[in-house]
């Protein structure tokens, strides 16, 4: 296996690195402007005058070489493979940052007349059209920050087309126990009580058992095909049918959209309403932990209930619009994620309806090659053992040892490549929860599944040691962290 | 022409011997075999009505000639307002957040590999909590709208009480967006009138409004008409004593100049963090700053947080890790705090490298130039015949509101907007002023011409 060590700066605080008397960027002034008001404090209220704020004094230089090495301890997807399950960090190509980088983009304000803003506005209206088209859905409102954001947009539009259709009673969403937490949480939000749907033994949620649990206090389901465990939901249109005929409506979770690609949409499957993560199925930078986007889409009966505002094209061209009839109002200040929707649109446009079905046909092969390449014995498939993969995989760690699957995600680290996502789903013992995405060559599915293999060997025979050794800090004492828990400095 | 094998750039494992080589060890005879366990009666069965993919150069050619229609800076001149605001993002910010270590990384859930993002965001909670007086600040949310909607639903859970007072001089935007965020909640909103010719908020109408049954009230410090509320001590000592929570919303550039709302008592601070280093963007992506006096409320708060530790193996080596998870959607589901997951680390870097390179000196200056600026130019604008500039007679920060005689707000807005000067954003009816009136910001970015042009651009339009 190859060496990795990450760098291991002993970095200060930045504000230990500060010294009176430095400034990193001079700020403009205007001499005939400075002169005509001395002391421009003073037109501020006395009583609301502060003396100053306590920041760090530093030059450029310095700030830029405490970040640069800050970034240096940080593993990303242009350093190494990254597969995080249900994060679907494929590589986001470069063009997107050089052209969201432009004046147009950057510059641009968000209450700017439309007629200043076409060139923008013409790419929203394409991008709108061409998610509707993915997802079979009618129209999108663009607007929504983040997946989980997206999601509580989307209940909330059940909830009032609900109560504006007789159905104000219905206050049980149903979410099966592999769902991500966000679906429980943004269904709490906006009002609704929460009944888990359980899955059976091959990871599938059952029309009968959705049947069962369907009254007149549904409301609707909030469903992620394919589920969390990479499989794909044999009886999602059954399970539709089961909630409609209830009285519910189906929302689609786009978090696995990547697996879906071309191939099969949430629209033909009986989905009202769907988000996609654009950050993940559509390529745009993670950013560490954000920005995002989650743009909602709907079919035509719940379309006037989009949030606001949504992109409309007429005779003088493109707007925004913010008058939809039933809408369920904003959740964000201005248009949306602009500039993370612009990168979606470009990557839409360099693959292309072929390209886009490609990229979900070698997710997916990626997923079940890298999934067979691991010993079984190791790692056995907690759900769904002759079922094929779709965008990711999901195996226990078989082991006796409490935190065996923690283990090994902090063994992958020292082999320069990310852990999977651990302990979900919730409802597999011990879960890794591998997706490799499209991106991944071949070899690089080769050296992650030996490293796997050669980590579980070493944790049976008990000679893994203490796990991270190579990263810039060995492992970070959590516990330490809550008790006593500091969340700033005072200095 | 011959017919090329299909290669693509983002698809290492395209070729036909490769697909063939995965496919074996899959155990499955062709890449359609693998979907085989989707229902005939779901599947597609068709090509994307998609345009086919297009090369890298043929996609930015396209775009950036679309993009360039946009009437923006540095051909355009911007003093909108509002919530996003045009301010110089220094070069060396740039170059921080263009570190692919940062971009291209996700949520540091593997805390020993992912140092770097989590002393970077816990440096972002510590600077803000300097810059706002805060105990505690999440390492960001959406937006301004969006924390502001996350606080009042805070404030509802932690009072249990269901009124809600709003500042009549706030943003209706952000108003609206409250209003979606609480409305499953069954939260009364109530809004506290704000006084006519002063432009800031009336102390008695929040006095008769506040009762034991009111969760919180929400001003912003410098609110809607650019006005700062000097009178914020008071409102936030009196809705203290009905036992409600006070959340105040600021544009942080501000507080260069203005006290910290922590001086003042505020318990939840919440605003856009765009002006840290951040583009307008066309709104977004932008940062959601959320705040709280103290470690108590922080145990209640939506989003992230990081911690300061150590490694487990060397008590001497300093780390750092996510903390009060057990608040949060992965842990929590239904009983979390919020739906909050991914968020805005990279614009929370953003606005940590923007503090650090201001400074305090830099800083300061910043608030010295942008609001000579701004003085400057509601004094330039004052000078035209049939305008009032400032309408309000209140100290103003960066924005101002100017009212016109006879002129539609609307028309000279689009007019303005016609000779390459974007600006005076329609202050809407629901305000009541009485008159016609627009919002006017000005920064450290406007140069004393750029002030004269818009001056003799509004000459014009009215």
């Amino acid at each position: 296996m190859k060496r990795f060590t990450q760098a291991a700066w002993d970095e200060p605080l930045i504000n230990e690195l500060s010294r009176p008397g430095r400034v990193g960027n001079l700020v403009p002034t205007d001499r005939q402007i400075k002169s005509r008001f001395k002391d421009p404090a003073s037109l501020v209220p006395p009583s609301l005058r502060r003396d100053s704020v306590n920041l760090p004094e530093l030059s450029e230089l310095q700030v830029l070489r405490h970040f640069n090495r800050l970034s240096q301890m940080n593993f990303s997807v242009e350093l190494g493979m990254y597969p995080l399950g249900s994060c679907t960090m494929k590589y986001n190509p470069k063009v997107s940052e050089m052209i969201a980088g432009s004046d147009g983009m950057k510059h641009a304000h968000p209450l700017q007349p439309a007629e200043t803003a076409q060139g923008l506005l013409s790419i929203f209206y394409e991008l709108e059209r061409y998610l509707s088209e993915i997802t079979g859905m009618s129209r999108f409102s663009l607007s929504t920050a983040a997946g989980a954001q997206g999601e509580l947009a989307g209940v909330l539009m059940i909830r009032k087309y609900l109560m504006d259709h007789g159905g104000a009673g219905r206050d049980e969403i149903l979410v099966p126990d592999s769902a991500h937490g966000t679906n429980p949480a943004s269904a709490a939000m906006a009002g609704f009580k929460v009944v888990k749907v359980p899955s059976d033994e091959d990871g599938q949620v059952r029309a009968k058992s959705v049947a069962e649990l369907c009254s007149e206090k549904t409301a609707g389901m909030m469903f992620t095909v394919p589920n969390t465990l990479g499989l794909f939901e044999g009886e999602v249109a059954e399970v539709s049918s089961a909630v409609h005929r209830a009285g519910g409506l189906m929302y689609y979770d786009g978090a696995n959209m990547n697996a879906l690609l071309g191939r099969a949409r949430p629209g033909d499957m009986g989905f009202d309403v769907v988000h996609l993560n654009l950050h993940k199925t559509f390529a745009t930078p993670h950013g560490g932990g954000g920005p995002g986007a989650g743009p909602v889409g709907v079919t035509r009966k719940l379309a006037e209930y989009l949030p606001v505002p949504v992109v409309s094209k007429g005779k003088t061209g493109y707007s925004l619009d913010y008058d939809l009839k039933h809408s369920i109002g904003p959740l964000k200040g201005f248009v949306g994620n602009s500039a993370v929707l612009l990168r979606a649109y470009i990557y839409i446009r360099l693959l292309g309806a072929s390209g886009l079905a490609d990229v979900s046909s070698l997710a997916v092969l990626a997923a079940n090659y890298l999934w067979k390449s691991l010993d079984p014995d190791a790692f056995p498939a907690s759900h769904g053992k002759g079922m094929r993969r779709k965008h990711e995989a999901v195996v226990s760690v078989k082991s006796e040892l409490p935190g065996a699957a923690m283990s090994v995600a902090k063994a992958v680290l020292d082999y320069g490549m990310h852990a999977p996502t651990v302990y979900f789903p919730l409802i597999v013992h011990e879960a890794l929860m591998i997706e490799p995405t499209e991106s991944e060559p071949l070899e690089m599915l080769d050296e992650y599944a030996a490293a796997l293999n050669e980590i579980y060997g070493k944790l049976k025979d008990g000679n893994l040691g203490e796990v991270p050794r190579n990263t810039s800090v060995g492992k970070v004492d959590e516990v330490k962290a809550s008790h006593p828990m500091t969340l700033r400095v005072h200095w | 022409m011959r017919d090329a094998p299909r290669r693509h750039p983002l698809l290492p494992n395209l070729d036909e011997a490769l697909v063939a080589k995965m496919l074996e060890k899959a155990g499955a005879e062709s890449i359609d075999e693998l979907f085989s366990d989707i229902p005939q009666d779901v599947r597609l069965g068709r090509k994307l009505r998609l345009p086919e993919g297009a090369s890298e150069y043929e996609v930015r050619r396209e775009v950036q000639a679309r993009l360039a229609q946009n009437r923006t800076p540095p051909g355009t001149l911007c003093f909108l307002g509002g919530g996003v605001w045009p301010h110089y993002v220094p070069a060396a910010v740039e170059s921080i957040t263009s570190r692919q270590e940062f971009y291209t990384a996700y949520t540091p859930y593997q805390a020993e590999i992912s140092q770097g993002m989590l002393q970077s965001l816990f440096e972002y909670q510590s600077l803000m909590c300097d810059l706002l007086g805060m105990e505690a600040c999440n390492s960001s949310l959406y937006d301004w709208a969006s924390a502001a909607g996350e606080a009042v639903r805070m404030a509802g859970r932690v009072t249990g009480r269901k009124r809600v007072l709003l500042a009549g001089s706030s943003g209706l935007q952000r108003r609206s967006v409250i209003r979606t965020y609480t409305e499953p909640m069954g939260l009364k909103l109530e809004t506290v009138a704000f006084d006519r010719t002063r432009g800031t908020l009336d102390l008695d109408d929040l006095e008769q409004k506040l009762g034991e049954d009111v969760a919180c009230l929400y001003v912003e410090n410098p609110n809607y008409f650019g006005v700062i509320e000097d009178g914020i001590a008071e409102l936030v000592a009196k809705a203290r004593s009905a036992g409600a929570l006070s959340i105040v919303g600021v544009d942080p550039i501000s507080l260069s100049l203005v006290k910290e709302p922590g001086a003042y008592g505020a318990d939840i601070v919440v605003g856009e963090g765009q002006p840290l280093g951040i583009a307008m963007n066309y709104g977004g992506p932008h940062l959601g700053i959320f705040a709280v006096r103290d470690i108590k409320l922080a145990r209640s708060m939506p989003g992230r947080l990081i911690g300061l530790t150590t490694s487990a193996s060397d008590p001497t080596r300093k780390a750092f890790a996510m903390v009060l998870q057990a608040r949060e959607q992965h842990i929590r589901r239904e009983a979390a705090t919020s739906n909050v997951c991914t968020n805005q680390s990279l614009m929370a870097l953003a606005a940590a490298s923007y503090l650090s390179l201001l400074g305090k000196e830099g800083f300061r200056s910043l608030g010295e130039t942008v609001i000579s600026n701004s003085h400057y130019a509601a004094k330039r604008l004052s000078q035209i015949r049939g305008v009032t500039s400032p309408h309000f007679r209140g100290a103003y920060f960066k924005e101002f509101v100017v009212s016109y005689k006879k002129a539609k707000a609307e028309a000279v807005f689009r007019r303005l907007a016609r000779k390459g000067v974007l600006a005076g954003y329609p202050v809407a009816k629901s305000f009541g002023l009485g008159s016609e009136a627009g919002t006017f910001c000005v920064t450290e970015v406007h140069s004393r011409d750029d002030i004269e042009r818009l001056g003799a651009a509004l000459e014009e339009a009215l």
